[in-house]
């Protein structure tokens, strides 16, 4: 999927990651929290303040993991395995909570704001190991797969934006759609756990 | 309508004073077509858009990428009447040019990025939020008139 140029433009700009795990992956998580609020649905145990220590340790996480993916971009299957579990398996997720804020019909996009407040059945949420989600109330068509699909394309159009931000116009047209196909590729493996 | 805050607003005409629409506009339009290969179908008649190089430096598409952003100033001067303002270009885009609305959350995000490359530390979370809700009502607008 990705072509022998394409790979390198990834490592290189990389590069430029190293030593800003931290930095870039709180940030990434920031802009997802701001922009998409219904986001926030997957953290309601985290505190949610600009910079707070939360955010850092698992912007962290999430950035030092994507370093994993950019080492082993062949083999992104295997590299990502325990973290595709983790996805799948822990990560508690009711879709009608995303139903909720995915917006009815053609036309309401998730970016927009002014959405109903999450959910209020929170707690209740139900982990769906494998699940297709086909059998949940109120999920119409929305799996556990296609919710966490979703949400990682935001986490990774707002991981572009940092780097975006972070690398100016060290971010070509090139680097950019290089990003955008691994980071694609990154999430479908994160999400196929999932059924 | 969309409602904005005074916030929003303030982010979204500040950015957009400072914003270059012929470069910018350029730039966005050519991103869509190398980031999002089958947007090319749209523009057959704009010769070489073979590789990224030939799109980057296609005349056809640096004056309508500027047509194109000019177009979305026009959102910026009119944001509470966002939807009257895109009436005519809805109605363009289904029955003339035939294209599906999905590009146009494309070309959004592709425009929040190059103004990230461009404004970089400017372009806040805050920042990015306004405009993410300005490209999504854009979106929504340009939409609006299919049949």
């Amino acid at each position: 999927m990705l072509n022998h140029d394409e790979k390198q433009l990834i490592k290189h700009a990389w590069e430029k990651v190293l030593g800003h795990q931290e930095d870039f992956g709180a940030e990434a998580l920031e802009r997802m929290f701001a922009v998409y609020p219904q986001t926030k649905t997957y953290f309601p145990h985290f505190d949610l303040h600009h910079d707070s220590e939360q955010i850092r340790h698992h912007g962290k996480k999430v950035v030092t993991a994507l370093g994993d993916a950019v080492r082993h971009m062949d083999n992104l299957s295997e590299a990502l395995s325990e973290l595709s579990n983790l996805h799948a398996y822990n990560l508690r997720v009711d879709p009608v909570n995303f139903k909720a804020s995915a917006g009815q019909g053609r036309g309401e996009f998730p970016g927009v704001r002014d959405q109903p407040p999450p959910f209020p059945s929170l707690p209740g949420v139900r982990a769906v190991p494998g699940a297709a989600g086909s059998g949940l109330p109120g999920a119409e068509g929305w799996s556990a797969a296609d919710t966490v699909r979703f949400a990682l394309q935001l986490l990774s159009h707002c991981f572009q934006v940092v780097l975006a931000v972070h690398l100016a116009d060290e971010y070509t047209p090139q680097v950019h759609v290089a990003y955008d196909k691994f980071l694609a590729a990154v999430s479908a493996v994160l999400a196929e756990k999932y059924r | 309508m969309v409602h904005w805050t005074a916030d929003e607003k303030q982010l979204i005409t500040s950015l957009w004073g400072k914003v270059n629409v012929e470069e910018c506009g350029s730039e966005a339009l050519a991103r869509l077509l190398i980031v999002y290969p089958w947007t090319q179908r749209f523009f057959s008649t704009f010769g070489n858009l073979s590789n990224a190089e030939a799109i980057l430096h296609n005349p056809h598409v640096h004056a309508h990428g500027k047509k194109v952003l000019t177009s979305f100033g026009e959102a910026v001067k009119n944001l509470d009447h966002i939807k009257q303002t895109f009436a005519t270009l809805s109605k363009l885009h289904c029955e003339k040019l035939h294209v599906d609305p999905e590009n146009f959350k494309l070309l959004g995000n592709v425009l929040i990025i190059v103004l990230a490359s461009h404004f970089t530390k400017e372009f806040t979370p805050a920042c990015q939020a306004a405009w993410q809700k300005l490209v999504s009502a854009v979106a929504h607008a340009l939409a609006l008139g299919y049949h």
